[in-house]
């Protein structure tokens, strides 16, 4: 399992309900429902994978992100997950308002765009980073909305969102940096976050 | 013996009830009969039976053929059989005419007790709840407390949830497909073309036309066309007939004279209707449909009718259907969120419109059968 996923897993309270934003097939919440017990909820908009999701009992709106969660009730599920999708939203501010309102907790995962690849790729090629993890280019991706882990600790801090949870995924070789660094070295950000009471 | 992937031969079993029905109207009904049918075999904890609930023009003939012969199955047997989504390996299906209909149950076409004739325009007015009601009478009937899963499109949809809000208790799992939680005005507007057509044809005598052996097919025709082109949609018929013109030359001094495809489509439709269906009823079921709004029972509000439910719920919507558009499906959707009701929705990309929840789309039947898999019985 990806590591961020994991990281989430450990986050998540037993029995509790959780709202997934872009659940794709639904294995996730699937194992939260095995693990952790779970209520778990999806939102996606593949057709294949709602059908994949509804094969594994997962209870799945289709429902376009971009178009607002304003039907999703306050405080109606603990824990909202946003893993890997941050980056593909038009409106990435208007998702974590939307999710911190709708659940007590919510959880972000996204690829650090201030990690060192990125800066090196950009600061010696001077053009945007390709790599495996991030295989498309400026004009084809579905990744809109990049930021680094410093640029959504501002927006959490402009928006009145708690951070409660940090935690950074980074190579072997430089897992030793990233608790010092983590802008540089880590390649996936991992928060948990709330509004400010 | 059956069709591959049919039920096997049908027959349909008629259920008579002679209790006086309260109709929501403040009528009553001195007894009534249901002509059904059933698929598949109901387990030994009766918990494994499925209510098909028919829309406007629709039977209790939903699954299989009476006969071998027959040119076509029933009219949901795409996804009524062994393997399919309703699987009648798994589920007892049971299927029936509503009252008011014209196929066989208590209605317009059949005789009042009390005077010994047809019962025509004097057959009392039902509604959604009326069905439902008589529904769950057969239930009874049929043993079963709860039924694992109600199912219906459009204005059977709209049976299902009425189940779902009325009866809790008696509903594990709960399918709409292509309904509404009311119909908006002009969908009321489109059922009042249609019921102006029948009235304005010389043969409908008030109604009484099954007393003088006449029929008004004119006006019936009429009113199945105006519904059958607001059940498809504008790119479906560009697809289908396009500007094709009928073949043999044309004669420009008849203004009759049908030119396209699709007016010979259509004309079609509503001749086969008019010789099938009742006038009668189509008056009636349009009223049902018109009248039925699921939050009336529950101070108007559609989050308090929603939070009556305790079922399970699938709402589906079909891309193309501007009869019950996805926004109405949506509707049913946010009200079951915000009670914090379990849900799935879909809305299916499909150009085949309302009719969509009749046919085979490939995501529609996938979702569909993942999601009755997963129906505990």
């Amino acid at each position: 399992m990806r590591y961020d996923l994991t990281q989430i897993e450990s986050w998540i309270p037993e029995g509790s309900r959780v709202l997934d934003l872009g659940c794709g097939d639904g294995a996730f919440l699937n194992r939260l429902q095995e693990t952790r017990r779970v209520q778990g909820m999806g939102l996606e908009l593949d057709p294949d994978n709602l059908i994949a999701a509804t094969q594994r009992g997962i209870d799945i709106v289709q429902q376009d992100m971009d178009q607002g969660l304003s039907n999703f009730p306050e405080d109606s599920f603990e824990i909202v997950v946003l893993a890997h999708a941050l980056q593909v939203l038009h409106r990435p501010d208007k998702v974590l308002q939307d999710m911190v309102r709708i659940g007590h907790e919510a959880i972000v995962t996204f690829p650090n765009f201030g990690h060192w690849r990125c800066r090196l790729h950009l600061g010696l090629n001077g053009r945007m980073p390709v790599s495996k993890d991030l295989p498309f280019h400026w004009y084809d991706t579905p990744n809109i909305h990049f930021c680094t882990v410093k640029d959504f600790e501002a927006l959490c801090s402009n928006l009145n969102i708690a951070i409660m949870d940090r935690d950074i995924v980074s190579g072997p070789t430089t897992a030793l940096f990233k608790q010092w660094l983590p802008n540089l070295f880590g390649s996936t950000a991992i928060f948990r976050i709330k509004a400010c009471d | 013996m059956a069709h591959p992937g049919e039920v096997s031969l049908v027959t349909p079993v008629r259920e008579v009830f002679s209790e006086t029905l309260n109709l929501a109207s403040g009528r009553t009904l001195a007894g009534f009969e249901l002509i059904t049918e059933t698929y598949g075999h109901l387990n030994a904890q009766r918990s494994n039976a499925v209510l098909i609930c028919h829309a406007l023009s629709g039977n209790h003939h939903a699954a299989g053929r009476y006969d071998l012969s027959d040119p076509k199955p029933g009219w949901w047997d795409l996804h009524v059989g062994p393997g399919k989504a309703v699987d009648t390996n798994r589920f007892f299906v049971v299927s029936l005419n509503n009252i008011g209909g014209c196929d066989g149950s208590s209605g317009p076409n059949t005789l009042n007790p009390e005077t010994q004739q047809p019962w025509g325009p004097e057959f009392p007015q039902v509604s959604v709840a009326d069905w439902v009601m008589t529904q769950a009478m057969l239930a009874d009937r049929l043993g079963i407390d709860s039924w694992a899963a109600v199912i219906g499109g459009s204005l059977g949809g709209m049976q299902a949830l009425h189940w779902a809000a009325h009866y809790p208790d008696r509903v594990r799992n709960c399918v709409a497909l292509a309904a509404a939680p009311k119909l908006t005005a002009q969908n009321i507007a489109f059922n009042e073309i249609a019921r102006q057509a029948i009235l304005s044809d010389p043969d409908w005598l008030a109604g009484h036309y099954q007393r003088e052996s006449a029929n008004p097919a004119r006006g019936l025709s009429l009113a199945r066309m105006v519904g059958h082109l607001t059940y498809m949609s504008a790119d479906g018929m560009s697809d289908r007939f396009g500007r094709d013109t009928r073949e043999g030359p044309s004669n420009a001094i008849d203004p009759g004279e049908m030119v396209f495809q699709v007016e010979s489509y259509l004309r079609y439709q509503g001749k086969q209707f008019s010789t099938r269906f009742d006038a009668n009823t189509y008056l009636l079921m349009t009223r049902a449909l018109d009248r039925f709004d699921i939050a009336a029972d529950f101070n108007d509000s559609l989050s308090e009718a929603m939070a009556a439910t305790s079922s399970r719920m699938l709402i589906i919507a079909f891309s193309s259907d501007w009869r019950f558009s996805p926004a109405r499906s949506r509707e049913l959707v946010d009200a079951l969120l915000a009670a914090g009701k379990p849900v799935s929705y879909a809305e299916i990309e499909t150009d085949a419109g309302h009719d969509a929840f009749l046919l085979d789309e490939p995501h529609y039947t996938g979702l569909f059968s993942a999601w009755m898999q997963r129906v505990v019985i």
